[in-house]
């Protein structure tokens, strides 16, 4: 019966393309809810323990039995975290979307929601898959939909590239991935997940980890394969780069748990690798995102830098399994799984009010805003909210995963051998300078964007987004204040996906339940004293005289909104300090001595991505000019294809007669 | 609890005493030791004036942030009393918490729109980044050292070894706490709260357009700030199993010296030039480091 629910949504989707261009948004939604309900129910029920397994077949002739969905505990949490920001994320696009109703046709946004449909739907597949085929299948289309997705704007020449960029790298990560189950394939027969056990057995277990690893970090977004993510958030409409950069890198983070599932050796390597690869993501994530003016670009970075602490903890998990240390394996399988569920929750909220800032001003770029509190005031303190989490401040969720990865950090300390002493030492730096980066980073995104006068007339003129907008949004604030305040009953389930996905004892959790409540308690002191101190002050406030003035400009009076400090001066001193890593170009025409009335001169900086520059635009450059010198060959002369012709098969029969091939 | 009114007697008469240090060294009679909380009545009993510019986040900011100090103290133990709330990981959620109030004393100045106040702000971002790391470190030695994780359990375990070259250990940490401190309440020789230029200021910039009830919880905030810093320096020196009347006078005593500490290095000193404070901050960084490796060594980890 759940079964025919399931497939008759995935056929129903194809019907979205027969109805009228009204209808669409309505068709889409009823859709994607029936299946959110659905799979939510699965879900609840598999991480309540009611069942362990719910296995569904979908019946499709020809390759029967090939896809067979297999949901276990860690695909149920993946579902509700997957769950939980499309819904979302399709109740703000309706307004998002608005201003593009009359400009486009009805094939466009028909597609449009298709997409959105299949991306949510092939997650789905990819977290119940089991089998290689069915699993690289589900990947593809997941792939393909967001491509679609991204290419919305596609009239814009760069969206476009952009796009095809991100697909290309897609199917680089999806090569590898091909790859390593191929391999698994040739040695047990099977091209399967569950085979994996059956080849570690045999195999040394780093070499086929690390090729896993590498075509599930392009996905996730691991420095230096994380290129395409910088590009494609910003180009993507701002409901689509939640969703994507809320739960669709996340998937990677799915697939290295699936494999790492079965790794059995060379656990202390792999967790090693792990670890200090996740530390380079972390910090030079947050760094890079610091110099940016883009600020959809500037989230897009910090994506890379919470799939790095994600990875942290992963990697510290792994160490755990090394060393035969169940607390430590609980609290870092156990702190990344909550930080995805968590990242997933903040950085769509930011997607989405970034968007609104988009949608109200028209711009992207964080010079051109301010002042938009007074305009935008619930998008403000959205954007607060999410900001506040994603530094990972308590009392909100973000603190939650990080503190379970910090304690797992300290609580290794004392038994571990030099080595390991020294490297949990330096996480925990790596750890503490990334939220120290992250503090950095959001207050200037929010402080420049938000507060201060607007620095240009598309500022000034912005309004506040429809309601539409901004209360679907309050679910995710829910969940938001919900895990940082009652923290207990969300690790919970959490640790026992751990538990159940990796034989490890959960008793453990009673004494992580006793700090968890510490911190809800010291969290509810802080919420208690404030709401204490802005009561006392707003009746002290009431009996004494309250004056307004201009802000205080050190005796200069005819201060106007250009004097205020911009994103590039703010970050200006943490700049000189990085210089090393982060590169800016300058822009600058010079004023020569011969010019007595100077004309206007231009001044421009923009930060460059060393690793797009070096890793992915300079070979890919060098290719190209090889194809250019071969290019040569091609005269457009049909005498000189007869030509090539006749040489291609004289030397086939050469070489058949000296018997080379 | 103790360690609460203890932290809250600190704080009333700390910032006196820094003034009253730096009065004697300059040969000037000054105020008395109360005169701090003088000021706090004033300013209480003043009206406000609010930037135009400024929303919101201006008027919310100096109560949270002043929030945020009270919850971390709630953390912070004294002697072989525990903490108000102690829980495993505990200095977690005390830097954190510190680390919100900074977030919003940051973009309550980034809300005046005050080119003064942004570089202050940039600045106070910067540096308590720089920051962070040397208190991690610090704590960590004390986990790896005790194998407990909460600031009531390590500090009232991590004497009681017999090892005597923990006195190293506790020389290094009193010394770090004493810089920590020092940077995040704003003193010499990062930041000068009482120099006159805009320009040269760091947090006294960035509250340039506080003023009546707003500035006194301000104010109060960094009083309680040196009360916390103070304790944890006494947590660090003085073992927790010794006579509880000894621990308060040697707390009181401790505190004392801080704050003389405070009062002759304003006196005598000049501030860093501010493009040398990162590497005068992470030179702290670098010293923790130096007390990780005594820890290691006791440990035996190093040197078997």
């Amino acid at each position: 019966m759940a079964a025919l629910v399931f497939i008759s949504v995935l056929l129903l989707s194809f019907g979205i393309f027969f109805l009228p261009k009204r209808a669409h948004y309505l068709f889409a939604l009823v859709l994607a809810l029936a299946m959110v309900s659905l799979t939510s129910f699965w879900a609840v029920s598999l991480l309540s323990g009611s069942r362990e397994f719910s296995v569904l077949t979908l019946d499709i002739p020809m390759i029967s039995n090939v896809f067979m969905l297999v949901f276990d505990k860690l695909s149920a949490f993946f579902i509700i975290v997957v769950n939980i920001t499309i819904v979302v994320g399709l109740l703000y696009a309706r307004g998002y979307l608005k201003p593009y109703y009359n400009e486009k046709n009805a094939l466009s946004f028909s597609m449009h929601y298709f997409a959105y449909l299949w991306l949510y739907f092939s997650m789905l597949l990819v977290v119940g898959c089991r089998d290689g085929l069915s699993f690289l299948i589900s990947w593809e289309v997941m792939a393909i939909s967001s491509f679609l997705l991204v290419i919305f704007d596609a009239e814009d020449r760069n969206i476009m590239k952009t796009g095809i960029n991100y697909l290309i790298q897609m199917h680089v990560g999806m090569a590898i991935l091909m790859i390593a189950l191929i391999l698994v394939e040739k040695d047990t027969g099977s091209m399967s997940f569950d085979a994996l056990p059956a080849y570690f057995t045999r195999h040394s277990n780093w070499p086929l980890f690390l090729l896993f690893f590498a075509g599930f970090a392009i996905k996730a977004g691991f420095i230096p394969l994380h290129t395409w993510l910088p590009q494609a958030h910003p180009a993507a409409p701002s409901h689509v780069s939640g969703v994507m950069s809320g739960v669709m890198i996340k998937m990677g983070i799915y697939g290295m748990f699936r494999v790492l599932v079965s790794v059995q050796t060379d656990l202390l390597v792999i967790g090693v690798v792990v670890l200090v690869l996740s530390l380079i993501s972390g910090l030079l994530g947050v760094m890079m995102a610091i110099v940016q003016h883009d600020l959809k670009r500037l989230l897009a970075y910090h994506s890379i830098e919470n799939i790095g602490i994600i990875g942290m903890g992963m990697g510290l998990g792994i160490i755990g399994k090394a060393i035969a240390n169940p607390q430590l394996m609980l609290l870092g399988f156990g702190g990344s799984l909550l930080h995805v569920l968590n990242h997933s929750l903040f950085k769509s909220l930011l997607f989405f009010n970034a968007g609104s800032v988009f949608h109200a001003t028209h711009t992207r770029n964080i010079e051109q805003t301010g002042g938009l509190m007074k305009k935008m005031p619930y998008t403000a303190l959205l954007f607060l909210v999410g900001s506040l989490a994603i530094c990972g401040l308590p009392p909100f969720n973000g603190f939650i995963s990080e503190y379970l990865i910090f304690y797992g950090m300290f609580q290794s300390l004392s038994g571990a051998g030099l080595y390991q002493a020294i490297l949990l030492l330096f996480s925990i730096i790596g750890l503490s300078l990334i939220g120290g980066l992250a503090i950095f980073c959001f207050t200037k995104a929010f402080g420049i964007v938000f507060l201060g006068e607007p620095r240009s007339q598309k500022a000034a003129d912005a309004v506040e987004v429809s309601r539409g907008m901004i209360l679907p949004q309050l679910v995710t604030v829910f969940f938001i204040v919900a895990v940082g305040l009652a923290s207990a009953w969300f690790v919970k389930p959490v640790f026992g996906v751990v538990a159940d996905i990796f034989p490890v004892d959960a008793s453990q959790f009673a004494t992580i339940a006793a700090n968890l409540s510490g911190i809800s308690l010291a969290a509810g002191v802080f919420v208690l004293v404030a709401v204490a101190l802005l009561v006392l002050r707003y009746y002290y406030l009431k009996r004494k005289t309250v004056r307004t003035g201009p802000t205080w400009g050190c005796g200069y009076t005819a201060a106007t909104p250009k004097l205020q400090y911009t994103a590039t001066s703010y970050a200006d001193n943490y700049h000189k300090l990085a210089k090393p890593l982060i590169r800016n170009n300058v822009h600058s025409e010079s004023i020569t001595d011969d010019e007595i009335f100077p004309p206007a001169k231009s001044f421009e900086t923009h930060s460059e991505d060393v690793f797009k520059t070096r890793l992915t635009d300079a070979p890919v450059n060098r290719v190209l000019e090889l194809l250019k010198k071969i290019a040569v060959m091609q005269t457009g002369q049909i005498q000189h294809y007869i030509l090539y012709a006749f040489v291609f098969m004289l030397l086939i029969f050469l070489l058949t007669y000296f018997n080379l091939i | 609890m103790p360690g609460i009114i203890l932290i809250l007697i600190a704080a009333v008469l700390f910032p006196g005493i820094i003034l009253r240090t730096k009065s004697i060294t300059a040969g000037r009679r000054g105020p008395g030791l109360l005169q701090p909380l003088r000021d706090i009545g004033v300013l209480l009993r003043k009206g406000s004036v609010f930037s135009t510019t400024s929303g919101l986040i201006f008027r919310i900011a100096p109560s949270l942030t002043l929030a945020s100090i009270v919850a971390a103290i709630s953390v912070v133990p004294f002697g072989n009393q525990n903490a108000l709330i102690s829980f495993g990981g505990d200095f977690v959620f005390f830097a954190y918490m510190l680390a919100l109030g900074k977030f919003f004393t940051i973009i309550g100045a980034l809300d005046t729109g005050s080119s003064f106040e942004g570089m202050g702000a940039n600045r106070e971002a910067l540096f308590s980044m720089l920051v962070e790391p040397a208190f991690f470190i610090l704590i960590g030695t004390f986990a790896m050292f005790t194998g407990l994780t909460s600031f009531s359990e390590m500090f009232s375990q991590f004497h009681v070894t017999g090892n005597h070259y923990v006195l190293i250990f506790s020389v290094i940490s009193f010394y770090l706490l004493v810089q920590i401190a020092m940077i995040e309440n704003s003193r010499l020789p990062v930041d000068d709260p009482k120099t006159h230029l805009e320009l040269t200021m760091i947090h006294e910039v960035m509250i340039l357009d506080n003023s009546g009830f707003d500035k006194a919880l301000i104010h109060i905030g960094t009083y309680l700030k040196f009360g916390i810093y103070g304790a944890l320096m006494s947590a660090a020196l003085v073992p927790a199993e010794w006579n509880i009347y000894l621990q308060v006078s040697l707390f009181f005593a401790i505190q004392l010296i801080f704050a003389v500490i405070i009062g002759l290095n304003e006196s005598f000193r000049a501030r860093n030039k501010m493009g040398r404070n990162p590497q005068y901050i992470l030179t702290l960084s670098a010293i923790a480091l130096l007390a990780f490796v005594v820890i290691l060594i006791l440990t035996g980890k190093l040197i078997q």
